[in-house]
């Protein structure tokens, strides 16, 4: 170790490691002394640090360390204080009635707060981040409601769905009157350019109307009522109205005539707790379509 | 004369000289004449007005905060005595700090480093914890024997350093606290922190600011001045010829001699300098440097060599102001034999002037003019706009009404746009249909859903401005916002 400290570099004057290639030699530039010090001191820390904190994996689970942290408790324990935070604010939304909501600004501005949140969550991917909805996703923002624009009524379908299989469940569905066999083709697209008809959109030509009539009368109005103006308790639409779920071309129509119509809104009793079904309620509602 | 250069020497003894020089440290000498007077005086009068001004209450009614100066972060309001400023208004700040720039240059082009010397905080501060040096540790002469000293300490000098070190932590400590409480209540704040129920946050603040006056006040010093602070740079770079400076006056000055050897030249008739070399205006500086070098980097320009200078003058009795405000135009006037000339308004302090003048009257004007109600209006994004079920088209708005006064307001929502259209405000039965009415309570925003529903045959048009005129019904003051009305 000591015969090449002595070896001095004459031109630096540094001594060198003693290796040497050609009669180049390589000087000993050591690292700094507090650089070393730091070096181990981290190493020293780490052995504490697998001592206290989770560290080492074992076969089916890990070491938990002396105080048995672990980071997935410290989400509980945060979460838990943010329930505790929002918790009177909460109680007093779920203890408020719907109508009441709407009339206090500050339990308004809550609960529209914590719908669009809520909304963006779970109802986004069908309805729109707005709410604007889709083909078969009706938009909230419009007057025209399927199930009833109610706060009251909004809630019901919230609560448990349409078609969801839920025992209060919405029930009715657009049968398919071609597929099952009940219209013939022809009987179909008459029926078709009727329905259109009745909200102004013009039909074909050949169009019989009187038979039209005969069809819908015959089929149709049980659900969606005389003259097409639709049934809330069955969800059967309004057909006499500018907004149409599905599209109102003839071939969508005939589409829907032919195969039917059950789209399906499932039910968040249960998967959200009552207050959070409240605020949802009442921000569907403020999009504005609401009666 | 070829001598040979050692490659391993120029390495160890030129070029690897280390770039940092230890700190000499300075014991400066007490002083008494105008310009420690005017010291005094401002010591006073900028530490009075940053410890008492928690203090001063103002009266803003009821539910308001009762404290003049107060910067309230939790409900995001900026309290100055009359003025109440709202976080979107930070731009009175900005042009605030305009102005403190400007002045700064003004100052600059004057009367050289006034801020420095007279009102920087660490200045004030340092020449506080000088006070407190000098009075328990003796004056210059005696300090620097008491650290010179090798013999082991006595108990009286151990005595001297604690009372010194507890005098200083006190200061440093009600310094922390003078600023917490611009951020709270002050009477409340200081009975919760000395019951120790204050928040920790204040506890944290006192101690990083206890801890920054003390070592910055007591240790660091002017080397703060010399080291950390950019003003000395740019204030080189700034000033200009004019500019009156801290200057000795080497054509009075030189050539320095004895008070004796002057006497004696002056019978002969002949020329001698008035600089008796006596070094007390070394002696009394802050920053440890020689004026009579010239202008430098470390002066801050503080005056007690002027001080100190002219107290030697008066006793070997010679006219006063050896050092002085002066330039280096008016030496060589004087070397001339020419009257000096003071030029006070030159183009850049007129520049200067303007600009504050202009900054200042315009943030006074937008002050004095400020609206107390505004409005915000946002289009909904998504949906732009819906078709309803008999044709007609609705946009939905969210407008954010501010009522920045202290009283309650009834404000009235006229829109104007689209034909024939009806207004709504979610959760709010309007007696009056197509003017919806809100009461927006004191110091609040409130956030509203507006919807404007128009038959779509009265307005074909793709996109149609609106305004949104929001009017306070009982006192007439009014403020509006434009959108538009689309199609879908």
């Amino acid at each position: 170790m000591t015969d090449h400290h002595n070896d001095i570099d004459s031109v630096s004057g540094r001594s060198t490691t003693g290796h040497e290639w050609d009669g180049i030699k390589e000087l000993n530039t050591p690292l700094p002394r507090w650089w070393v010090i730091t070096f181990y001191l981290t190493i020293v820390w780490a052995i504490g640090y697998w001592i206290v904190y989770p560290a080492w994996p074992l076969i089916s689970s890990n070491t938990t360390g002396l105080f048995g942290y672990s980071t997935r408790a410290d989400v509980a324990v945060e979460l838990a204080n943010l329930e505790k935070i929002r918790g009177a604010k909460m109680v007093a939304l779920g203890a408020a009635s719907l109508a009441e909501i709407e009339k206090d600004p500050a339990l308004l501005a809550l609960a529209r707060a914590k719908g669009k949140t809520v909304f963006g969550d779970n109802c986004a991917p069908c309805h729109g981040s707005g709410g604007a909805g889709a083909k078969g996703y009706p938009n909230l923002n419009d007057d025209d409601w399927l199930w009833g624009g109610t706060l009251d009524q909004i809630m019901q379908t919230i609560q448990f769905g349409a078609r969801s299989g839920h025992a209060k469940t919405h029930e009715g569905q657009m049968l398919a009157f071609g597929k099952d066999g009940v219209l013939k083709t022809d009987e179909i697209v008459t029926v078709a350019n009727y329905v259109r008809s009745l909200s102004g959109l013009p039909t074909r030509k050949d169009f019989d109307a009187a038979k039209g009539e005969k069809i819908f009368a015959e089929n149709c109005v049980a659900c969606h009522g005389d003259g097409g103006k639709g049934n809330q308790e069955l969800g059967a639409p309004n057909l006499t109205d500018k907004i149409w779920l599905y599209g109102s071309d003839e071939a969508i129509l005939i589409e829907t005539i032919g195969q039917g119509r059950a789209g399906v809104m499932p039910a968040w009793e249960g998967r959200l707790d009552p207050a959070t079904i409240k605020a949802m309620a009442v921000y569907v509602h403020s999009l504005g379509g609401g009666k | 004369m070829n001598k040979t250069v050692n490659p391993n020497e120029l390495t160890s003894d030129d070029n690897c000289a280390p770039l940092y020089a230890a700190r000499k440290k300075i014991y400066p000498q007490s002083v008494s004449g105008t310009f420690r007077r005017i010291k005094w005086g401002l010591m006073a009068f900028c530490l009075g007005i940053y410890y008492l001004l928690p203090f001063v209450r103002w009266n803003r009614g009821i539910g308001a905060p009762s404290q003049a100066v107060l910067i309230d972060l939790p409900n995001s309001r900026f309290y100055f005595f009359f003025i109440e400023l709202w976080p979107q208004e930070v731009y009175y700040f900005t042009g605030l700090l305009i102005v403190a720039a400007v002045a700064l240059f003004l100052m600059n082009s004057v009367g050289g480093r006034i801020w420095c010397g007279y009102l920087c905080p660490q200045t004030v501060w340092t020449d506080l914890f000088y006070a407190v040096e000098r009075l328990i540790e003796g004056d210059r002469r005696e300090r620097m024997k008491k650290d010179a000293s090798s013999d082991p300490m006595k108990l009286e000098r151990i005595s001297e350093i604690v009372l010194k070190h507890s005098i200083w932590l006190l200061i440093a400590w009600w310094t922390g606290g003078a600023w917490v409480l611009y951020f709270n209540d002050a009477p409340t704040l200081v009975k919760e922190l000395v019951t120790f129920q204050g928040p920790m946050i204040a506890y944290i603040w006192i101690g990083i600011l206890t801890a920054t006056t003390y070592v910055l006040a007591g240790y660091m010093r002017e080397q703060v001045c010399v080291y950390m602070c950019p003003w000395p740079r740019i204030q080189a770079a700034l000033t200009d010829e004019w500019a009156l400076n801290v200057t000795y006056r080497y054509d009075r000055g030189e050539k320095r001699t004895s008070v004796k050897k002057a006497a004696e030249l002056r019978a002969l008739g002949e020329h001698a300098g008035d600089c008796v070399d006596c070094y007390q205006c070394v002696a009394v500086c802050p920053t440890g440097i020689d004026i009579r070098n010239g202008p430098q980097l470390e002066c801050i320009q503080c005056g007690l060599c002027i001080d100190a200078c002219d107290n030697v003058m008066t006793k070997i009795g010679r006219p006063t102001r050896l050092i002085g405000y002066d330039n280096d135009i008016n030496i060589h006037r004087r070397q001339e034999g020419k009257a000096p000339v003071y030029r006070v308004v030159r183009a850049r302090t007129v520049v200067y002037s303007a600009i504050i003048a202009a900054v200042g009257g315009i943030m006074l004007y937008t002050l004095a003019t400020r609206s107390l109600l505004d409005v915000n209006v946002l289009h909904d994004r998504n949906p732009v706009a819906v078709r309803l079920s008999d044709g007609s088209i609705r946009n939905a708005y969210t407008v954010r009404l501010l009522n920045k006064s202290g009283y309650d307001r009834v404000i009235a929502i006229d829109v104007n746009g689209p034909v024939n259209a009806t207004v709504h405000v979610v959760g709010v039965d309007s007696v009056t249909p197509d003017r919806p009415m809100i009461v927006i309570p004191r110091d609040t925003t409130s956030e509203l859903r507006l919807l404007v529903t128009a038959p779509a045959d009265g307005n074909p048009e793709k996109s149609i401005p609106v305004r949104f005129h929001v009017t306070d019904i009982g006192l007439g003051e009014a403020a509006s916002a434009t959108d538009n009305f689309v199609s879908p």
